[in-house]
């Protein structure tokens, strides 16, 4: 989070004129009400933690356990996760998955940074009309383009690989164009121009000067692009048939398909293999915090 | 789009990239400055990603959906016209209406309640300052982390009507809870409650409008005598509208287009067990038209549909956000 600290804690509170005169009721009723305040906040987090914590509690419990609803489990065990690990090849599906997420997130950032450049610093005929199009096709809901996209991916032998599920992103993406821009046109236009001045060319100022001034946004694309390949469901439905390429969002549904309505109900399999899904999403998450969340910040608010 | 929206944006840039307040007029010349001839020959390099993926994964298929909406396709062999049979076999299409019915009582219950709820903890977000902030909005951040197949496991462990914990924590209040996940009635209501969890980022583009409100603002209100509800109303809500304007149309869309949550509670191979027609949202019923019984002409007038329902309803909300939202200096 980049958006100014704020100089002191009162300051951003809506009651800081009191602060200047500041009586005895006054004070009294803003620190009953900073109380109310975070009294709130907490319920909301127990509120918002609580499945992720159940998922996990649940995940160490015996199989006839799992629907108890205690936290703290009555007997803990590890069975759970080895008998995931023996029932389904989810090395194999976390190993696929790590490929696609990884070559994705790469593509994307790649082609998306190339292409928000173009539409930041150089002046074109049609580039307000061009950009409009970037902005509309976020529009677009995903189900238009599905089939002729599967029958492109089919006409070239790809479908049951794991390239439709990434090489789309080669040609950038509409979402990433509009953040990465923003961050570019944040640049001081001087700075290119004394480059040029410099004999930089139109390659160099790009990778040399604005790639390195955008890194944070750069991490944000990365990320975000991660999470969505990662937890993608619907192209794995189109693209996998032959479960040993399966990626792990689709492994999870096999998974529940399976032991969790299909007749055998064994629901510790799925709740410990929702567990697995999760926590490399958690990690990245807490290691990427910061520029993850300016990221929003600065995509959103732009509107 | 410029001014209140540059200025927040501004001061959410990295450090080092002086993008920080005073330079702002001056930035934006200095853009629109250095015009210069034949600058299309290096622009296009740098486009051709897009130019190529837009052509043959975005206006082709468009046009190509268009064409197959026409025929009647079933991958096996070649399409073969038929007019406009799909689109009136569609207008019958019960299943197909009710997808629709199903999708706009989702959307219509969920996109208020998110909008609200995400509002109410940015506000609250707001109240408090620092690591603690930063803690919480981590935590509210959480269950968006979470894959949605896992959040479709947990809503059918959570809020299933025998042992779910969800009515067990009713019952504390006396409150005999529905059946969530199969009853017709409930499924949607269950789907858009679970949904409530992924307001993280939501909160956050609001939490970010928030503290972009100029502070005198509040003073002056508060001045004037104004208690905390009407300096929200009257000045934070007039103030942020913009993001809560992108807000609206953004979960508006992706409401509209939800499939994996649903999908993955109540659809799907060997899912025997739950009455699921009240849980197949119009994304679903699309993508099983077209890959489960390989109708991909009559799926392709299906998605049309839906392009259209989703570009007038957007249509309408920008028409009616004119009238409401708030941009510093009147600019629009």
């Amino acid at each position: 989070m980049t958006s100014p600290a704020p100089t002191s804690t009162e300051s951003v509170t809506p009651t800081s004129a009191a602060e200047v005169s500041g009586p005895r009721s006054f004070r009294l009723r803003r620190r009953l009400s900073r109380a109310v305040v975070v009294v709130l906040l907490l319920a909301f987090s127990v509120l918002f933690s609580y499945p992720f914590v159940w998922l996990v509690s649940a995940s160490l419990k015996p199989r006839s356990d799992v629907f108890d609803n205690r936290l703290v489990p009555k007997v803990a065990t590890l069975d759970n996760y080895v008998s995931v690990w023996q029932e389904a090849p989810l090395a194999l599906w976390i190993g696929n998955t790590l490929l696609v997420t990884v070559l994705a997130a790469a593509a994307v950032t790649v082609t998306s940074a190339m292409v928000a450049w173009a539409f930041a610093y150089y002046r074109f005929p049609g580039r307000n009309l061009l950009f409009g199009l970037v902005l509309s096709s976020m529009m677009l809901p995903g189900a238009v383009t599905m089939i002729p996209v599967f029958l492109i991916w089919d006409s070239l032998g790809q479908v049951d690989t794991l390239t439709p599920l990434w090489a789309g992103n080669l040609f950038g993406s509409a979402f990433y164009i509009f953040l990465l821009r923003q961050f570019f046109l944040g640049l001081p236009r001087e700075l290119f121009e004394a480059a040029t001045i410099d004999g930089a060319g139109h390659w160099q100022l790009f990778t040399r000067i604005a790639l390195p001034l955008c890194r944070p946004a750069l991490a944000v694309t990365l990320l975000f692009e991660f999470q969505a390949a990662w937890t993608d469901l619907m192209r794995p439905l189109i693209y996998l048939r032959d479960s040993s390429n399966f990626t792990i969002a689709r492994g999870l549904k096999a998974l529940l398909d399976q032991f969790g309505f299909g007749g055998e109900w064994h629901w510790e399999i799925v709740v410990t293999a929702s567990v697995i899904t999760t926590i490399p999403m958690i990690i990245l998450f807490f290691l990427g915090q910061k520029h993850f969340v300016a990221g929003i910040t600065t995509g959103g608010t732009k509107g | 789009m410029t001014s209140a929206q540059d200025t927040r944006a501004g001061t959410t840039l990295p450090p080092g990239t002086e993008g920080d307040r005073p330079a702002q007029g001056a930035r934006k010349q200095s853009w629109r400055d250095g015009v210069r001839r034949g600058d299309w020959r290096p622009a296009l390099l740098f486009l051709s990603p897009w130019v190529v993926g837009f052509t043959v994964f975005t206006a082709w298929p468009v046009i190509y959906t268009g064409y197959l909406s026409l025929t009647d396709y079933d991958v096996l062999t070649a399409p073969s016209f038929v007019g406009l049979e799909n689109y009136q076999r569609l207008v019958q299409d019960q299943d197909a209406l009710r997808a629709m019915n199903n999708t706009m009582v989702y959307t219509v219950l969920q996109v208020p309640l998110y909008v609200v709820f995400s509002l109410m903890l940015a506000l609250l977000l707001n109240q408090v300052v620092g690591r603690t902030a930063g803690i919480f909005r981590t935590v509210f951040f959480l269950p968006s982390m979470t894959p949605p197949v896992a959040t479709g496991v947990l809503l059918l462990l959570l809020f299933n009507g025998q042992d779910g914990l969800l009515n067990e924590v009713l019952a504390w209040f006396g409150i005999n809870g529905p059946n969530w996940t199969t009853d017709p009635f409930w499924i949607k209501p269950g789907l858009v409650l679970m949904s409530l969890l992924s307001v993280g980022g939501s909160v956050i583009i609001l939490f970010a409008a928030l503290r972009g409100v100029p502070q005198d603002l509040y003073d002056a209100a508060f001045v004037d005598g104004a208690g905390f509800w009407r300096r929200t109303w009257h000045v934070t809500i007039p103030m942020i509208s913009g993001a809560l304007f992108f807000v609206v149309v953004v979960n508006t869309i992706a409401a509209l287009q939800s499939f994996t949550e649903a999908y993955t509670a109540f659809f799907g191979v060997g899912n025997t067990t739950y009455s699921n027609e009240a849980a197949e949202l119009y994304a679903i019923h699309v993508f099983r038209q077209a890959f489960e019984f390989l109708h991909m002409g009559y799926a392709s007038a299906l998605a049309w549909l839906l392009f259209l329902v989703i570009m007038v309803i957007t249509a309408v909300q920008v028409v009616v956000s004119r009238r409401l939202v708030f941009y510093e200096g009147g600019a629009r």
